[in-house]
């Protein structure tokens, strides 16, 4: 079962990587799992703010597992990623 | 513009919170024009793509005021509409469309005598400088071509 954002954002990832759309699925890791590369990820994460007018804040979540004060499955496991998007979506929404 | 040191940017015109505009003259000769072409010397459309990139590198500088770097990382959709020869004088326009978490892109065009000459889209990705002499010499050219803040007018 998969929710309309996690559909949304894999749908961006097989149009912005050469990953498979069903492969992409909710324990999949974007880096480990799927193999996308850095500039791919960064297509997709631009696809990904566009797409909901959000800033996706990759830079703090690098930060934090770099750190080791939050594990990459956090923010890089599909479906976990999907659940931070949509925080992101809500967080906005509720500023608005 | 010294197209073999790649100094692109002659000068900074306006510059403002999401957009640059600099000036640029080609030289009359360079080493480059030996091979491209020999006999009928024009600017390698790779060239237009660095000024372009160097713009709105600029415009990036600025605004995270010249203590993250830039690095480009694509180009898409770079047209080059005419030829731009020896002695052409050129402006540059650069506005930036996303402001990401630790990238950025721009669009970028190239006018010489009014006419759009190029265009392009472009990514940058933008880190911490991975050298200090780097952050330096990029001060110092800020300085060169009068990037506002950076000019020793007082002016940020």
């Amino acid at each position: 079962m998969t929710t309309p954002v996690f559909d949304q954002i894999a749908d961006i990832i097989a149009e912005n990587s050469e990953v498979a759309r069903d492969s992409i699925t909710p324990g999949a890791h974007v880096i480990n799992d799927l193999g996308i590369d850095s500039l791919d990820f960064l297509d997709i994460v631009f696809a990904i703010d566009k797409a909901f007018g959000i800033k996706v804040p990759v830079e703090s979540w690098t930060q934090e597992v770099n750190a080791g004060t939050a594990p990459a499955e956090k923010y890089f496991v599909m479906g976990n990623l999907a659940q931070r998007i949509e925080e992101l979506v809500a967080a906005k929404q509720a500023k608005a | 513009m010294r197209l073999e040191y790649f100094q692109m940017v002659d000068r900074v015109v306006t510059l403002d919170a999401d957009r640059i505009t600099v000036e640029s003259r080609v030289p009359e000769a360079s080493p480059v024009f030996e091979g491209h072409f020999p006999g009928y010397a024009i600017v390698p459309g790779v060239l237009l793509v660095e000024t372009m990139a160097q713009t709105a590198g600029w415009l990036l500088l600025s605004i995270e005021k010249l203590q993250r770097m830039p690095f480009l990382l694509k180009v898409n959709g770079a047209n080059f509409r005419g030829f731009v020869g020896p002695g052409a004088p050129l402006v540059v326009e650069a506005t930036r469309t996303h402001d990401g978490s630790g990238y950025a892109v721009a669009s970028a065009r190239i006018l010489s005598d009014g006419k759009r000459v190029a265009d392009a889209e472009l990514t940058f990705r933008i880190m911490d400088f991975p050298a200090e002499p780097l952050r330096q010499a990029m001060t110092e050219t800020a300085r060169r071509i009068g990037l506002p803040g950076y000019d020793g007018s007082g002016h940020g």
